[in-house]
C-alpha cells in the first residue's frame, strides 16, 4: 500500500475559482481526503470558462482549468441556501479535520457555517478563510481575484519594462496565495497534532503576495525609496537579461555575476574585441553600461539556437537557460526524466496531461490519483457511505434539490 | 508570549541567499527554532546584497538578509572540515528538519547525504532546494533567479498582454521566483513533519526551483493541450481588465468583463448615457467595442484619484484595485489596520519596520521574537553551551577555520 503524508486527514472544501481550490489540492496531493462542496445553483466559475482567455466550456464537466485545480478531490453538491443543505454540510464538517472557504467575508457566518458555529460541531476544527484583504480591516468587504491581488500588493507596479506600464501577471498570483494557504493549514495541523487544538486562520491574498517582495519593502521602510519596473535587469549585476536567439520568438536568459563568469561568457562568444572594452572591464562597469552590453551580446546570440547556447554556455560555467514555451516544457528531456508531467483519465474529457506535484518525497510520494470530480460525482459515496444515509433519503434529497 | 504553532520544532538551515532561507523563515516565524549555519568569514550571500540601510554595504545592514533571517539563531560552521562535519552531525541528531541548498551530490561527497544522516536520526526530514532538482540532465546546471524563472516557462508569458513580440520576455518582480521556491518547499516540509508525527520517520524532499515556479503557471501551460498552441505574452484580444489612470496618475484596475461586474461599474459611474448603448450590453459587445469602451472609462476616471475610484467601485461589490507602488501600499489604511508592518530592533541596524505575515492565526499568532543574527552570534550558545565546547575550544575552532 502506498503511504501518504496526510493519510487520515479529511478536508471539507467550500472554496471555489482558483486560489482556494489549488491550496486544498496541494493537501490532496499529499493524501488528504478532500470533499469539495459545490452546487448546481452556484457553479464554480472555473467550470464555466476561463477568466484569462474568455473561453467558455460546454457543460460543467469539460473544463481543463477546473480539472487542474481540483485533482484528487471528491465532489458533492449541496444547496446551502436550503436549511437541510446546511445541515448536511455540518455533518460533513463533523467528520472533517479542516474546513476551507474563500467566500466573501460574512457569507459563511450568515449560512450558519462560521467558525463560531463549527467549533460547536467539532471543537478542534481548523478553519481557513481566504479572502482578498482578510476578514478584518477597512477593506474586509472588498472583493478581488488574481489581477487585483497583483495590483494592490505592489507586485504589478514592479513588473514590466522600465519604460512600460505595470503588468498584472497571469493567474499565477492566485496560485501563490493558494500555496501560502496550504502552508498555513499544515502549520495548524501540526499544532493540533501536538496539542489537540484547532483554530481559525484568516488569510489575506494581497498580503500573501506582498511578503514575496519583502526585500523591496525593506528599501522603503529603511530608506524611503520606492523602486519602479526594470524588466529583466538586476539591481547589482549585468549582463542579466533575455537575448534573442535564432528562430521565431526564441530567447535565452543569461546572468553573469562574477568576473570569472564574464570571462567564460567572452570565451564562448569567441573573445570579440568589444568585450575587452573599458566599458565592460568589471562588474561595476558592466552594470553601468548594461544597455550597450545587452545589444552587443544579442548581436551574437541571435545567430544561434537557444538550446545550443544553453549547452555551450552551461559547459563553460555560465548561467544560461532558455525562456521556455509550454510546448518546450512538455517535451523537455530534463522534465521527462524527472516525470514532471503525467496523464490522468477524465471520464468526460479523456486523457489529460497534467503537472505532477512539485516535490519529490522519498517515503510518502505526493501523487495524482484521479481527475477533478464531475459535478456531484461522489454524492453516493459521501452521503451514502461516509454519512450512512439510506438510499431512499438520498434520492428524496436530490429530488428536493437539497443535494443539488 | 502566546503559544506558537511550531513551538518545539527544531530546524537546522544550511542555505544561502533567498529560497532556502525563506523556507527557514516561514518556519521560524511560526515558532520553530531555526539554527542557521553560515560559512565562517563571509556568511550568507544575501549579506552582500542590498537594499542596505542608508546605502551602507555592511553585512549586518542588508535589508534582504535582515528580512529573511529574523527569528533565527546564527552559527558559523565550515563543512569542508571534518570537525565542522562532526559538529553538524551532532546538531542534526537532535533536529526535526534540515533545509539545505547545496549543489546536488555535494552533501553525499561530504558524507552528509540523506542515507548517512538517516542513520544518525531516522526522524530527520531533509528538504533539499536546488535550481533543477537532484536528478536529470540539467541537475548540475548553473542558474540564478533570472534563469530558473525563464526556465520555468513563466518568463515567456510576461509581460502578459504585451502589444508586440519585439521585446524580450521578462521575469517577475525582484527575486519573487526564489521566494516561490522557498514557499513551495515549506509546504512539502510541513507535510513530511506531520507524517513524522504519525509514523516516527523522516524522509528526503527534493525541491526543484524550476518546478516550484512551473506549478504556479500550470493552468497557462495546460492551454497548449486544450488550445493546440502556446500561450504567449502577445497581444490578447480579450482584455476584461482595464488598466486606467486616475487623475493622480496612479493606475486603477477596472472590470468590464462579466455582466455582473459591468453592471456594478455602470452604477459606480452614475449610470451614464453612453453605457446604455446596445453595443455594451453583452460581454461579447464590450470586447468587440473595447477601444471605445476604454475611451469612456478613461474620461470618467480622469475626474478621480485611483483610490477614490477603488472605493467607489468596491462599494457596488465589484472588484477593482489600485496598482500600488510599495510606498502607496505601505501607506494604505489597510496595511495599518492589519498591522502588516512590525518594528524589530536589531543590535547593529537598530529599529526598522519589517513586513510580517499574511495569515492571522486565532490561537497561535505570528510573532517576531528575535532579530536576524549577526554572523556567528550564537556560536557560544549553540556550539559551546549545548554541545559542550569550552570557550578555549571555541577559540581554537575559530582559529582553525571550523567556525
Amino acid at each position: 500500500m502506498n503511504k501518504s503524508a496526510l493519510a487520515g486527514i479529511r478536508v471539507a472544501d467550500f472554496t471555489w475559482v482558483w486560489a482556494g481550490p489549488y491550496a486544498i489540492m496541494l493537501l490532496a496531493y499529499m493524501g488528504a481526503e478532500v470533499i469539495k462542496i459545490e452546487s448546481a445553483k452556484r457553479i464554480d466559475s472555473s467550470r464555466m470558462g476561463s477568466i484569462t482567455t474568455g473561453q467558455s466550456f460546454t457543460g460543467w464537466d469539460s473544463s481543463s482549468i477546473f480539472n487542474n485545480v481540483n485533482l484528487n478531490k471528491l465532489g458533492v453538491t449541496l444547496d446551502l441556501s436550503h436549511p437541510k443543505g446546511v445541515e448536511l454540510a455540518r455533518k460533513i464538517v463533523a467528520i472533517s479535520d479542516v474546513v476551507a472557504q474563500n467566500m466573501r467575508p460574512g457569507v459563511m457566518d450568515r449560512l450558519g457555517l462560521g467558525y463560531e458555529d463549527l467549533i460547536k460541531i467539532r471543537p478542534d476544527i481548523i478553519m481557513l478563510s481566504s479572502s482578498a484583504y482578510g476578514i478584518t480591516g477597512p477593506f474586509r468587504e472588498y472583493t478581488g481575484y488574481a489581477p487585483h491581488f497583483a495590483a494592490f500588493s505592489g507586485l504589478a507596479y514592479m513588473t514590466g519594462y522600465a519604460d512600460g506600464e505595470p503588468n498584472l501577471f497571469t493567474g499565477s498570483t492566485d496560485i501563490r496565495s493558494a500555496t501560502t494557504t496550504a502552508f498555513a493549514i499544515l502549520a495548524a495541523l501540526y499544532y493540533r497534532q501536538r496539542t489537540g487544538r484547532g483554530q481559525h486562520i484568516d488569510l489575506s491574498s494581497t498580503e500573501a503576495l506582498s511578503v514575496l517582495i519583502g526585500d523591496i519593502i525593506m528599501d522603503y521602510t529603511m530608506n524611503q525609496r520606492t523602486p519602479s519596473r526594470s524588466g529583466n535587469q538586476d539591481t547589482a549585476v549585468a549582463p542579466h537579461n533575455c537575448y534573442r536567439c535564432r528562430g521565431e520568438d526564441k530567447w535565452i536568459s543569461i546572468a553573469v555575476a562574477t568576473d570569472e563568469e564574464w570571462a567564460a561568457l567572452c570565451q564562448v562568444m569567441g573573445n570579440p574585441e568589444w568585450a575587452k572594452d573599458e566599458r565592460f572591464s568589471d562588474s561595476y562597469h558592466r552594470w553601468q553600461n548594461q544597455e550597450q552590453l545587452d545589444r552587443l551580446i544579442e548581436g551574437w546570440t541571435v545567430n544561434y539556437g537557444h538550446y545550443e547556447l544553453m549547452e555551450r554556455l552551461q559547459a563553460a560555467g555560465v548561467a544560461a537557460m532558455p525562456s521556455f514555451t509550454a510546448e518546450e516544457l512538455f517535451s523537455d528531456p530534463h522534465l521527462r526524466e524527472r516525470e514532471v508531467f503525467t496523464e490522468v483519465e477524465h471520464s468526460v474529457m479523456g486523457k489529460q496531461v497534467v503537472m505532477n506535484p512539485p516535490w519529490k518525497l522519498s517515503e510518502t510520494p505526493a501523487r495524482i490519483e484521479r481527475a477533478g470530480p464531475l459535478l456531484g460525482e461522489h454524492n453516493e459515496y459521501v452521503f451514502g457511505e461516509l454519512l450512512g444515509m439510506p438510499r431512499a433519503e438520498l434520492a428524496r434529497l436530490k429530488e428536493e434539490k437539497v443535494i443539488y | 508570549m502566546s503559544e506558537r504553532a511550531l513551538d518545539g520544532v527544531k530546524v537546522v538551515e544550511k542555505c544561502s541567499f533567498v529560497a532556502g532561507p525563506y523556507c527557514g523563515k516561514l518556519l521560524a516565524d511560526l515558532g520553530a527554532e531555526v539554527i542557521k549555519i553560515e560559512s565562517p568569514g563571509t556568511g550568507d550571500e544575501a549579506r552582500k546584497r542590498g537594499p542596505f540601510l542608508h546605502d551602507n554595504p555592511h553585512p549586518d545592514l542588508s535589508g534582504l538578509f535582515l528580512y529573511l533571517n529574523t527569528n533565527k539563531l546564527g552559527i558559523t560552521l565550515n563543512l569542508s572540515s571534518s570537525t565542522g562535519r562532526s559538529i553538524f552531525k551532532r546538531l542534526i541528531a537532535d533536529a526535526d528538519i534540515l533545509i539545505e541548498d547545496n549543489p546536488p551530490g555535494r552533501m553525499e561527497k561530504l558524507g552528509l547525504g540523506y542515507e548517512s544522516l538517516k542513520e544518525i536520526n531516522p526522524r530527520l526530514v531533509i528538504t533539499s532546494i536546488t535550481p533543477f532538482g537532484q536528478t536529470g540532465p540539467y541537475r548540475d546546471y548553473k542558474a540564478y533567479h533570472l534563469n530558473t524563472f525563464h526556465a520555468s516557462g513563466s518568463g515567456y508569458l510576461m509581460p502578459i498582454g504585451s502589444p508586440t513580440f519585439d521585446r524580450e520576455p521578462i521575469k517577475g518582480p525582484g527575486l519573487m521566483g526564489d521566494y516561490d521556491a522557498g514557499l513551495s518547499a515549506a509546504v512539502a516540509t510541513m507535510g513530511a513533519l506531520y507524517w513524522c508525527g504519525v509514523s516516527g520517520r523522516g524522509q528526503h524532499i527534493d525541491v526543484s526551483k524550476q518546478e516550484a515556479q512551473m506549478a504556479l503557471d500550470k493552468i497557462e501551460f495546460a492551454r497548449f493541450h486544450s488550445e493546440g498552441k502556446n500561450p504567449t505574452r502577445g497581444p490578447s484580444a480579450w482584455r476584461p481588465h482595464r488598466m486606467i489612470q486616475g487623475k493622480d496618475g496612479v493606475y486603477i484596475l477596472l472590470e468590464a468583463g462579466r455582466d455582473g461586474q459591468w453592471q456594478g461599474l455602470v452604477k459606480a459611474m452614475g449610470n451614464p448615457e453612453w453605457a446604455k448603448d446596445e453595443k455594451f450590453s453583452t460581454e461579447q459587445g464590450r470586447r468587440e467595442h473595447g477601444d471605445e469602451l476604454r475611451e469612456h472609462l478613461v474620461a470618467w476616471a480622469s475626474n478621480y484619484t485611483a483610490d477614490e475610484l477603488f472605493h467607489m467601485v468596491q462599494a457596488l461589490g465589484t472588484p477593482s484595485a489600485p496598482i500600488n507602488s510599495v510606498e502607496k501600499l505601505l501607506n494604505s489604511p489597510h496595511i495599518e489596520a492589519r498591522q502588516f508592518l512590525v518594528e524589530i530592533d536589531h543590535p547593529v541596524a537598530g529599529k526598522i519596520k519589517y513586513p510580517s505575515r499574511p495569515y492571522h492565526f486565532s490561537h497561535t499568532p505570528w510573532s517576531a521574537e528575535r532579530p536576524a543574527p549577526l554572523l556567528g552570534q550564537h556560536n557560544e550558545e549553540v556550539i559551546g553551551r549545548r554541545l559542550g565546547y569550552t570557550d578555549e575550544e571555541l577559540v581554537k575552532l575559530k582559529e582553525a577555520g571550523v567556525i
